[in-house]
């Protein structure tokens, strides 16, 4: 058990349940998220009950942790599969019939994501859960950015009247659904829950899940797009 | 054989003359082959116009040539053991070919695996992978009843498709982590879905996957390449048994 974390399962086994659990995270917001259209105060009541409260913040912290291991062990496994892939690349390669795309470039996609991430986080965590966190702290935040920060509403739409982040927004949910294709069925096969039968039942459960996740927050986007223009 | 129907063919050959030689790719042209000929036959062809020529000619592994032995290799345009689906190299038609084709011919690429002499790499990790697991410990004495253990039909079946595994390392060529997760797995499920092979079961899971990294093998992302290039469509349905296997042992531990 002490060195199952030194072997190539168990470096792949932190992947895969962090994986899940990021995958459920996303499930979680993404549903989250589908209240906004539904009833506004709906989704700007969710909105203060994850402020800064410690719950919350437990919760951000857990699942902070959770993408840091599944970053890290990401570039970890790709620097030990380079090394053992040797220095010396095919001169011609063919990528073989019923090999996903998604499945040969999930470190790409996980940059992609990584990257959007960061823009993410600046336009809402930066703007809501920081601020509360910052007034909590006893630093100066003005009463303007208090009052704005448990109004989720007011960032959505702030944040989609712009053509550019509507864009960037939806190439990332793009660079995510393909990401997901691969992750959670690759994840359940790191686990050993597989066999035969199953690898094409989970394939299709990927599918199902990641354009239901991916589809719900573009619903969003795309929506509060529209209004903002017409 | 008519004229009309045989190949005139470019061949681009990896030569190298040692482990330590940094290699490069020869152009050769061959005419005259037979569609119906094998791949590794062609390469004879190839062999012989090279020693008539005073050349060096191209090393490359092989042996039974009727797809069970497990020697031959070679990267062919871009896929292990051709572009056929479920054939090994020598089971590999020169039909697959049009006259005229440039065919890029490379050896297994992958750390686990040096070059030793132009096409022929170095697989004798695959031996040691199996030697610390990939058996089962027998008593000796008398000969035991081939009845006396009853083994299900499913079971014994999915054991046979495991053990077509031949251990030709076309999982780790194909593999762009250069992973033998598809060949140790065929190893451990071969063994794990017998009863005779559960008593070492746990073990055998440990032992081989700590050499497999010990030898600097990759880690499975599970793209399937191995299992699209595998000449015997070896499922990676077996990496998830040697995953469960795995795990189940280490959490016991």
């Amino acid at each position: 058990m002490a060195n199952l974390f030194c072997s190539s399962i168990g470096k792949k086994l932190i992947m895969s349940i962090s994986g899940l659990f990021l995958i459920l995270f996303l499930l979680f917001h993404m549903s989250m998220n589908v209240v906004a259209l539904i009833s506004e105060s709906g989704y700007n009541a969710i909105c203060e009950f994850l402020g800064a409260n410690w719950y919350a913040l437990a919760a951000t912290m857990v699942l902070a942790a959770g993408a840091v291991f599944h970053m890290v062990y990401a570039f970890v496994l790709f620097f030990n599969n380079r090394k053992a892939r040797g220095s010396d690349a095919y001169a011609v390669t063919a990528r073989p019939k019923h090999v996903e795309w998604a499945s040969q470039n999930m470190l790409v996609l996980g940059i992609t994501i990584g990257a959007f991430l960061i823009l993410h986080l600046y336009h809402f965590w930066a703007k809501m859960q920081l601020v509360e966190l910052q007034h909590m702290m006893g630093m100066h935040v003005s009463e303007e950015a208090m009052a704005l920060a448990t109004d989720g509403v007011h960032w959505i739409r702030h944040t989609f009247t712009s053509p550019i982040n509507t864009i960037l927004y939806v190439i990332a949910l793009v660079a995510i659904w393909f990401h997901l294709t691969h992750g959670f069925w690759s994840a359940l096969q790191t686990l050993g829950w597989n066999n035969l039968k199953w690898i094409k039942r989970w394939q299709t459960v990927s599918n199902v899940v990641a354009t239901i996740i991916c589809l719900g927050f573009a619903a969003v986007v795309v929506v509060y797009y529209i209004v903002s223009i017409m | 054989m008519s004229e009309k129907q045989s190949l005139n063919l470019t061949l681009k050959v990896w030569r190298q003359k040692s482990p330590k030689d940094k290699g490069q790719f020869e152009t050769y042209s061959v005419s005259n082959i037979s569609p119906d000929s094998s791949f590794l036959e062609m390469m004879d062809v190839l062999n012989e116009q090279l020693i008539t020529e005073g050349k060096e000619p191209v090393a490359f592994d092989h042996d039974c040539r009727e797809g069970i032995c497990g020697m031959c290799s070679l990267y062919i345009n871009g896929h292990a053991h051709g572009p056929d689906e479920d054939v090994t190299t020598c089971q590999l038609h020169m039909r697959k070919f049009k006259t005229g084709d440039t065919i890029t011919i490379e050896p297994w690429r992958s750390a686990g695996f040096p070059v030793i002499k132009d096409l022929i790499v170095d697989r004798r990790a695959f031996d040691k992978i199996m030697a610390v697991g990939g058996f089962v410990s027998v008593n000796t004495g008398g000969v035991p009843d081939g009845n006396a253990i009853p083994i299900s039909k499913a079971a014994a079946d999915e054991a046979m498709d495991a053990a077509s595994c031949i251990g030709c390392g076309a999982c780790v060529a194909s593999c762009k982590n250069g992973s033998a997760m598809l060949f140790v797995s065929a190893k451990v499920s071969q063994l794990a879905l017998l009863p005779q092979g559960r008593i070492e079961a746990a073990r055998r899971a440990k032992n081989m996957v700590a050499k497999m990294d010990e030898l600097g093998f990759g880690n499975c992302t599970n793209t399937a390449a191995c299992e699209a290039q595998c000449p015997k469509n070896v499922s990676i349905a077996n990496i998830a048994r040697l995953n469960r296997e795995f795990l189940c042992a280490k959490l016991k531990d």
